[in-house]
């Protein structure tokens, strides 16, 4: 922009670029590494040692914990039981990733589970009797209300400069009195049934067959498509880029992921009835996470969120407004976790005066943590929640094939915490000592 | 010495001759704190100008009132000969002044092109272009000679204090800066690191870019300035070309605020616009 290269005749030594006919390549002398196969993955192992390990330890975990219970129980790995296994864990999944928001910028919000809860109830409450309320409206009024929540405890952190682990932590208290007197209010004892189908079938309901295909392919031709073009236009701008093999394998890797899906949920899993295809919480989840993670990667928005949580102060004197990209955030953990209480309500088939709340957010704090996004601020990404929250479902649903209860169950899901965050502090002790 | 960037409709009075920054009768208290008395400096462009003094001489509050962080009590700033207000880093920003902290305010997180651009980031269609911003972000580093970074796509974290120094450095000037001001730019670095700083400090001034530089260090001092100024409790006592000084003569004005030995000092106002070289 400014001075475009204009080497005074002072120009001290520096025969690099003196000499360089492509003063560019000089600024960087990685491309030459990472434009070839083998370049790119020393690249990558450079990288997995300096503690950028990614999703790898997720992923392998993940594998771990398949190959325990498929041993375990022949039906782990059905494709009856691995649909069953997406639904469930799409509320952990989405919770997670309403965490994320906050875990990015080094806060937490304890309060999601049962402000999610809340959403619901009220939903549940609009579309029920004596005057049912469309779906298109009670929806969004939950998510509102859960949004709303969330710039309530975002204005408590950043005007009182109140930590927003306590601010919270009341929510979580308060969010259940609020949870109990809402469905106790309602008249219907303990809990409020939801009747309304469309909102049930926002877990219960799947694509047909062919529009599962072709939801499917669509959207690896999109997706595929832009990963294949942005790597074009790198490498078209003289930037480095990953090779060709590398970003044709990618798109390969997408196309498979897409045809297993397909392919598991196409199959019957219905014992009396038939019932197949991709269930809509999948479609959810995945458009979810695909928008999400887009506003933390592509926006300035997202830039910002990882900035503060790496160093307020650097961001605040670039010009980075503090206030309201964290008050964003909080509305944004507080729609995202609307969202996951739909989810949650529409499998319960209900909301009751009884959700556990404070382990709904714990599980929802681990699904992130778990996936790799770190507590100490400025590291997170959907895909995290995404993978994370699968892990706590196939500890959830892989402990209750083999016969084994809550007691277990909580145990196994503690030790792979405990995996998790002792992944994160020897990643970050790996950056830095680098 | 060059002025580099071109195109600019404000360089005009800096033609004329003025310094491109000078302040005129600043001061600054805290309460009953006089951290700043009187302080009057000229910063002409393509110059290092090296501001020394004890702790708690008033050299980062002087530096604060020109990048906007502190509002001068009393007193005036002139940039390009015109009388200017600095109200905020915005405002310091806007007309070309860019400071480096000395805890250089970097983003470990983020590579080396978002840190580049944190908070004047290159959009397209509303979303973030970072092929552009990588483009240039290239491009700054290369004219400006930091040939030891690996990737501009590494994380900052994963980057050596003199790297670290560079990159902050190059934010700065990236955006237009015609003053670059450094706080103790080279306090934490080692022997080959410190000389690659201030060797990036050099060419920032051949590129016509004026450059305030506060340093404890003597040698490194002397190694890169155009200009000294001393300040001792709160007053600019002494400034002028360096050739003018010696490390002796330069010791004694930093300790006890005057010169006894030979020559004879410029005290106090220092000197008329237009006394460069
Ligand atoms: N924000 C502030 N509030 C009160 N006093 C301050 C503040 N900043 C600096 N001072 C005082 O002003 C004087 C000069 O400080 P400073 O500019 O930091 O010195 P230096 O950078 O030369 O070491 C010191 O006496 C310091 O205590
Ligand atoms: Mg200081």
């Amino acid at each position: 922009m400014a001075s475009v290269d204009t080497p005074t005749p002072s120009e001290p030594v520096t025969g690099a670029v003196a000499d360089g006919e492509v003063p560019l390549e000089v600024a960087a002398s990685a491309p030459v590494l990472a434009t070839t196969l083998g370049g790119y993955l020393r690249a990558w192992l450079k990288r997995m040692r300096s503690g950028e390990s990614g999703v790898l330890p997720v992923v392998g975990g993940l594998i771990i914990l398949t190959v325990i219970f498929q041993t375990q129980s022949s039906v782990f790995l059905s494709a009856g039981n691995i649909t069953n296994l997406l639904i469930q864990g799409s509320t952990f999944v989405v919770l997670g990733m309403a965490e994320v928001w906050l875990l990015v910028l080094g806060e937490i919000d304890l309060s999601v589970g049962y402000v999610s809860a809340i959403g619901a109830a009220i939903t549940a409450i609009m579309i029920g009797p004596p005057h049912p309320l469309p779906l298109w409206f009670a929806m969004p009024v939950g998510v509102v209300v859960t949004g709303a929540v969330g710039a309530l405890w975002g204005t408590l952190v950043i005007r009182l400069r109140l930590p927003s682990f306590v601010v919270t932590l009341a929510g979580l208290l308060g969010g259940e009195g609020v949870l109990i007197w809402l469905v106790n209010g309602n008249g219907t004892g303990g809990t409020i049934r939801i009747e309304n189908n469309v909102f049930l079938d926002l877990t219960s309901g799947n694509l047909s067959l062919a529009a599962g295909w072709i939801v499917t392919i669509a959207a690896v031709v999109v997706f595929g498509g832009l990963i294949f073009l942005r790597d074009r236009s790198r490498r078209r701008s003289g930037l480095v880029a990953a090779p060709l093999v590398v970003t044709l394998a990618k798109i390969v890797g997408l196309a498979a992921a897409g045809v297993a899906l397909v392919l598991v949920c196409n199959t019957n899993r219905g014992e009396l009835v038939t019932l197949q295809g991709i269930p809509y919480a999948v479609v959810i989840v995945i458009a979810l996470v695909v928008l999400t993670s887009f506003m933390l990667d592509r926006t300035r928005f997202g830039r910002y969120l990882y900035a503060i949580g790496a160093n307020a102060e650097a961001a605040r004197r670039s010009g980075v407004s503090l206030g309201w990209n964290r008050l964003w955030a909080f509305v944004l953990t507080g729609v995202t976790a609307g969202i996951g209480g739909m989810l949650y309500a529409a499998r319960l088939g209900s909301v009751s005066n009884n959700v556990d709340g404070g382990t709904l957010v714990l599980y929802a704090v681990a699904a992130a943590v778990i996936g790799g996004a770190s507590l100490f601020g400025g590291r997170g990404k959907m895909v995290h929640a995404l993978l994370g929250g699968i892990v706590i479902a196939t500890i959830y649903n892989g402990m209750g094939l083999i016969g084994l209860a809550a007691d277990y169950q909580y145990m196994i899901t503690a030790l792979v915490l405990l995996a998790a965050v002792t992944v994160d502090a020897l990643a970050r002790r790996g950056r830095t000592t680098s | 010495m060059t002025v580099v960037a071109e195109g600019r409709p404000g360089g005009a009075p800096a033609a004329e001759g003025a310094p491109l920054l000078q302040l005129r009768g600043i001061s600054k208290s805290f309460g009953a704190v006089q951290a700043l008395v009187h302080v009057d400096l000229d910063v002409p462009a393509g110059q290092v100008t090296a501001l020394v003094g004890d702790n708690g001489a008033g050299k980062s509050t002087l530096i604060k009132t020109i990048s906007g962080i502190w509002a001068p009590t009393s007193g005036e700033i002139r940039w390009c000969g015109e009388p200017v207000s600095i109200r905020s880093p915005r405002e310091a920003d806007d007309l070309g002044i860019a400071t480096v902290y000395q805890d250089l305010a970097l983003c470990d997180n983020l590579d080396i092109v978002q840190n580049m651009y944190l908070g004047h980031e290159i959009l397209s269609k509303r979303l973030l272009d970072e092929n552009r911003m990588e483009l240039t972000a290239k491009q700054t580093l290369a004219d400006l000679s930091v040939t030891t970074v690996q990737s501009v796509r590494q994380p900052v974290g994963s980057l050596s204090g003199g790297q670290r120094q560079s990159v902050a450095v190059a934010r700065a000037v990236m955006r237009d800066a015609k003053l670059v001001i450094m706080d103790e730019p080279t306090a934490a670095l080692g022997v080959s690191q410190t000389a690659q700083v201030l060797d990036l400090i050099k060419r920032l001034a051949e590129r016509g870019i004026a450059v305030i530089v506060i340093s404890h260090n003597l040698s490194d001092v002397f190694a890169v300035a155009d200009r000294l100024a001393v300040l001792y409790l709160g007053r600019l006592v002494d400034s002028g070309p360096i050739t003018d000084y010696d490390t002796q003569r330069a010791v004694e004005l930093i300790t006890t605020g005057a010169a006894n030995g030979n020559g004879a000092p410029t005290n106090g106002r220092g000197h008329h616009p237009g006394t460069g070289e």
